[in-house]
């Protein structure tokens, strides 16, 4: 009927524009499960071959966080109406999803203190990348300064955003006693080229360093902008960047939105403060307006004109598909916890952080911190004085049915034998405990 | 009739009142606290430290749950009705994938773990890795980028790393791009350091051979294109096509946004292309999340794949790993491995479709495409530019309805809500006057297809009867239609930045 309809024999008349010589003209060889409950029961058993932060505690954080993800924002996160809807390009059948997103680049912008928060980016990586490429075409420069203790992934990630738009990656040190930043050189870095100086607070090493507030009064006089990338518990505890003059925040927001997924979907945000910077910024943005006849509040995306389905190669970056999901579950998650909360989640971070550097100090032939700096959630041991290697000691930790930290002994060779470790609020006072027999253990034998 | 729900829901912010809250967190234990003392606080550099609690609302559980579920129900879904978004292949999505995904051990896992802790997902990546590489046509994909500009952009990456092996990146700067193209290619392109040349379409809607053969030369890098095109129409000369890009030495970069139309029929590596991506939201039926999460593949060629980012999946016969040792490697392009969770729905759902499900998904979804084609065409003053043979999207035209009406595209897709169903695309693409893109996927019943035909048909006529009606739509949504104009200003984005009184002050 459907085909008498179209005016055609077979189906295939519908592919008879397509050259036979390209045509496939075998099955694909993929496999095919006959159920529902073959697949599952598939996959199901595949995954269980993995080990999850369940079956073992793990050290592991550098961009990547295991934190307790309240209920609520899973149960919101599976609405399907949010789950299975697509860009609201039609605003008036989506003010769900826009409302969501407004209140979310709300929280983000008042948490930061920013003027401006999009809609999402696709992780804390890419962000950056976006924060780069943003900054350098408002100051016109091509230099930006990155530190010395970035994940390396992350510079990989960086580079991949600015090389192709002539944009360089300079680093500048850290302080080899307190871990945090090395203003001399950084000063004698920034310059006439430099579109901006980007700093982490806490830093990769986990280190809370006083001195990145001073960032903004180094690369302002020049011309230069401060990106910085924050995490978001943190400023439960710490200060807002735009309050120490930032001109561009980013940041990874899993966190606060999802769990840990074996690294992705994650969540990137960008902010900026100021008109200029804001007609520069990548990606969605939602504005609240109003209906036509004036009536009703009403959202809708804005400022379209930066997006690639507009001004095409002239876009401000080639982004579509975003994390908006994800967004929406860090708007619920930030909601739930509430100032109070958010404040509470910093402190007891910071209390296991405190608790595991003392623990682990105990140990004979470790030093931790190796910063001389107060620490969130990460830190750096150094197994300097002890026998044997990270490597060794994680796969003896793993035998024994704990995950240790991530080694930096090829990342960060100038550190010697050591490894960053992280602790959050999932993170029992037993695993602790429990880790630091182990090692002090496993490193006698 | 189709009423949307209308809660008059004010802003989470707007619901707050002091000292309530919805989560408590875990607290350190006591002996915790003991050991590092009673005031962490202390030991935080004063610089830092924030002068009070963070502005954020102050609500209960049930509160924060009723907001965003009340939000939910003022929001369009595929879960909800027919989304004919062209070009956004808009499918159901099934629910098994869901059940798979939400598994500790996949969300419990971390991405820098031990790889023999991790068995289970490289093993399954290391196989999605395979069965997209016969499924395209491809020697190796890279599960890495999160979205389809993200594989575009690794594309142009690949291309940039090509030329430059063979010493040639500084001359071959121009990446040729078709007018009916989508807006990420040009601006994943750019991006990428390559000055875009469009190449025109011709009166059949496909690539002008001559005017390709004009543009090509020693500075193309190469050319992106989808195929089918954006207009639904399959690019019958592709060969020919990637003989002219080959021969003046450039890349083929095949766009996967349109794939739908062509699963288990053709491949992107029998057609001549070197680079292809995915978009495994559209395609591969995963959830698109409001815009996102997303995930975008990228495969290429025998020859290229040195040069796809770190790390690939190996396996040595008995173990999975990362495979590391990739010195001409792009390096990376997204923090870790990919969207995963994406990854492993992507995964089910080839497993439950096989070969003979996926070419199935393919035939289903032109089929009903062109029956929803033939069907408006037969009973409206809708146009058809270009060519009849359409694959899985059409792209109609309003403009005689419009010269006889003054009604645009853009008010027929707002009335088409008020019928419960999504607007089709409008405005793109760009060399279609009054256009209107639709897209039936193949998981629309045939009652579904017909109900989507009755909007067209309906709104088209209330454009002669009524047309004010259709002006003033839609009626049925949470709100009437927005002035998107007064939208357009910095100061809408925040509540800070339109509020200035509350601007700079930290509470």
């Amino acid at each position: 009927m459907m085909l008498e309809a179209i005016g055609v024999a077979s189906i295939d008349e519908l592919y008879s524009d397509i050259p036979t010589q390209v045509r496939i003209n075998r099955p694909l060889k993929v496999d095919w499960l006959p159920s529902e409950q073959d697949v599952k029961g598939h996959v199901d058993r595949l995954l269980a071959k993995n080990k999850s932060a369940n079956d073992m505690p793990i050290f592991l954080g550098a961009g990547i966080y295991n934190h307790y993800l309240p209920a609520a924002v899973k149960s919101i996160l599976s609405r399907t109406e949010f789950q299975t809807s697509y860009t609201p390009y039609q605003a008036e059948i989506s003010q769900g999803l826009l409302q969501s997103l407004f209140e979310f680049q709300s929280m983000i912008a008042d948490l930061t203190q920013m003027d401006a928060v999009n809609s999402s980016l696709y992780d804390g990586s890419t962000a950056l990348g976006e924060a780069a490429r943003m900054a350098s075409r408002a100051t016109g420069r091509k230099k930006i300064l990155v530190p010395l203790c970035l994940h390396p992934d992350r510079f990989s990630v960086l580079k991949n955003y600015t090389e192709p738009a002539g944009i360089r990656l300079e680093t500048f040190a850290y302080d080899k006693e307190t871990g945090g930043l090395d203003s001399a050189d950084l000063q004698s870095k920034v310059d006439k080229d430099t579109a901006a100086v980007y700093c982490e607070v806490p830093s990769f090493f986990g280190v809370l360093d006083p001195e990145v507030v001073n960032i903004p009064s180094i690369c302002h006089p020049k011309g230069g902008l401060s990106i910085v990338g924050f995490d978001p518990v943190s400023l439960g505890g710490l200060k807002p960047p735009g309050d120490y003059g930032a001109d561009i925040v980013i940041a990874e927001g899993q966190s606060i939105s999802t769990e840990m997924n074996f690294g992705g979907p994650a969540l990137g945000m960008i902010g900026c403060r100021g008109e200029n910077l804001i007609r520069q910024l990548p990606g969605r943005l939602i504005g609240m307006t109003t209906t036509l006849d004036g009536k009703e509040r009403a959202f809708s995306m804005v400022l379209q004109t930066r997006e690639q389905h507009i001004r095409r190669e002239r876009a401000t970056s080639n982004i579509c598909t975003n994390e908006a999901l994800f967004a929406i579950g860090a708007a619920a998650y930030l909601s739930l916890l509430g100032p109070k909360g958010l404040r509470e989640l910093f402190e007891s971070i910071l209390v296991k952080t405190n608790y595991a550097i003392k623990m682990l100090g105990e140990i004979p032939g470790v030093v931790v911190p190796r910063f001389r700096s107060q620490h969130y959630q990460e830190f750096v041991v150094s197994f300097k004085g002890a026998k044997g290697s990270v490597a060794r000691l994680n796969k003896s930790l793993l035998s024994h049915g704990v995950h240790g930290g991530k080694t930096l002994v090829w990342d960060f060779p100038e550190l010697g034998e050591s490894a960053l470790f992280c602790v959050t609020e999932v993170h029992s006072t037993e695993s602790i405990d429990e880790l630091r027999l182990l090692i002090e253990k496993l490193l006698e034998a | 009739m189709f009423h949307q729900a209308k809660w008059d829901e004010p802003l989470v912010i707007e619901r707050s009142g002091t000292g309530k809250r919805g989560h408590t967190p875990a607290k350190p234990s006591d002996i915790e606290r003991k050991v590092v003392g009673w005031d962490a606080w202390s030991g935080v550099p004063k610089a830092l430290l924030r002068n009070g609690p963070p502005p954020l609302p102050e609500v209960s559980e049930p509160e924060v749950v009723r907001h965003y579920t009340r939000l939910s129900q003022e929001n369009f879904a595929v879960d909800l009705g027919i989304y004919p978004l062209g070009s956004c292949t808009m499918k159901y999505n099934p629910k098994v994938s869901e059940a798979i995904a939400q598994n500790p051990k996949l969300e419990k896992i971390h991405p820098e773990q031990d790889e023999s802790t991790v068995q289970g997902i490289l093993a399954l990546m290391h196989r999605l890795d395979q069965f997209l590489a016969e499924i395209t046509g491809m020697s190796r994909m890279s599960l890495q980028p999160v979205a389809g500009a993200a594989g575009e952009y690794l594309g142009a990456l690949i291309m940039r790393a090509y030329h430059r092996s063979k010493g040639e990146l500084d001359e071959r700067s121009e990446m040729i791009i078709p007018d009916s193209a989508h807006g990420t290619n040009p601006a994943s392109a750019a991006m990428a350091g390559f000055n875009v040349v469009v190449v025109p379409s011709n009166a059949d809607g496909i690539v002008d051979l001559e005017a390709l053969r004009k543009v090509v030369g020693p500075r193309t890098a190469g050319l992106m294109i989808t195929n089918p095109n954006t207009l639904g129409i399959f690019e019958k000369n592709v060969l020919e096509i990637a003989k002219i890009v080959h021969d003046a030495g450039g890349l083929l970069y095949y766009d996967g946004a349109n794939f739908n139309a062509i699963l288990g029929k053709v491949r992107p590596g029998d057609m001549g292309f070197d680079i292809v991506h995915l978009n495994l939201h559209k395609t591969f039926a995963t959830p698109h999340g409001g815009g996102g999460p997303g995930a975008g593949p990228v495969g290429v060629r025998k020859d290229l794949e040195k040069f796809l980012p770190v790390p690939l999946v190996g396996f040595d016969g008995k173990k999975y790993f990362f495979d590391h040792d990739a010195p001409d490697s792009v390096g990376k392009v997204t923090a870790f491995h990919g969207n995963i969770g994406v990854l492993v729905r992507a995964y089910a759902y080839v497993l439950s479709l096989g070969p003979d499900g996926l070419k199935a998904v393919a035939e289903t979804a032109v089929l009903n495409t062109n029956y929803v084609l033939s069907k408006v065409l037969e009973r409206s003053k809708f146009e058809l530019p270009f060519s009849r043979k359409r694959k899985h999207e059409f792209v109609l035209s309003a403009k005689k309805i419009n010269e006889q009406t003054g009604v645009r595209a853009l008010d027929i897709g707002k009335r088409m809500l008020d019928f419960g169903l999504h607007s089709p695309t409008v405005y793109f693409p760009q060399i279609v006057d009054e256009a209107m893109m639709v897209e039936a996927s193949e998981t629309e019943s045939l009652r579904d297809l017909d109900e989507l035909v009755e909007a067209f048909l309906k709104a088209a006529k209330e454009a002669e009867t009524d047309p004010d009606r259709l002006r003033s739509s839609p009626h049925n949504t949470s709100v009437g239609r927005i002035d998107e104009v007064k939208a357009s200003h910095p100061k809408t984005l925040t509540l800070k930045w339109n509020n200035p009184k509350a601007r700079g002050q930290t509470p």
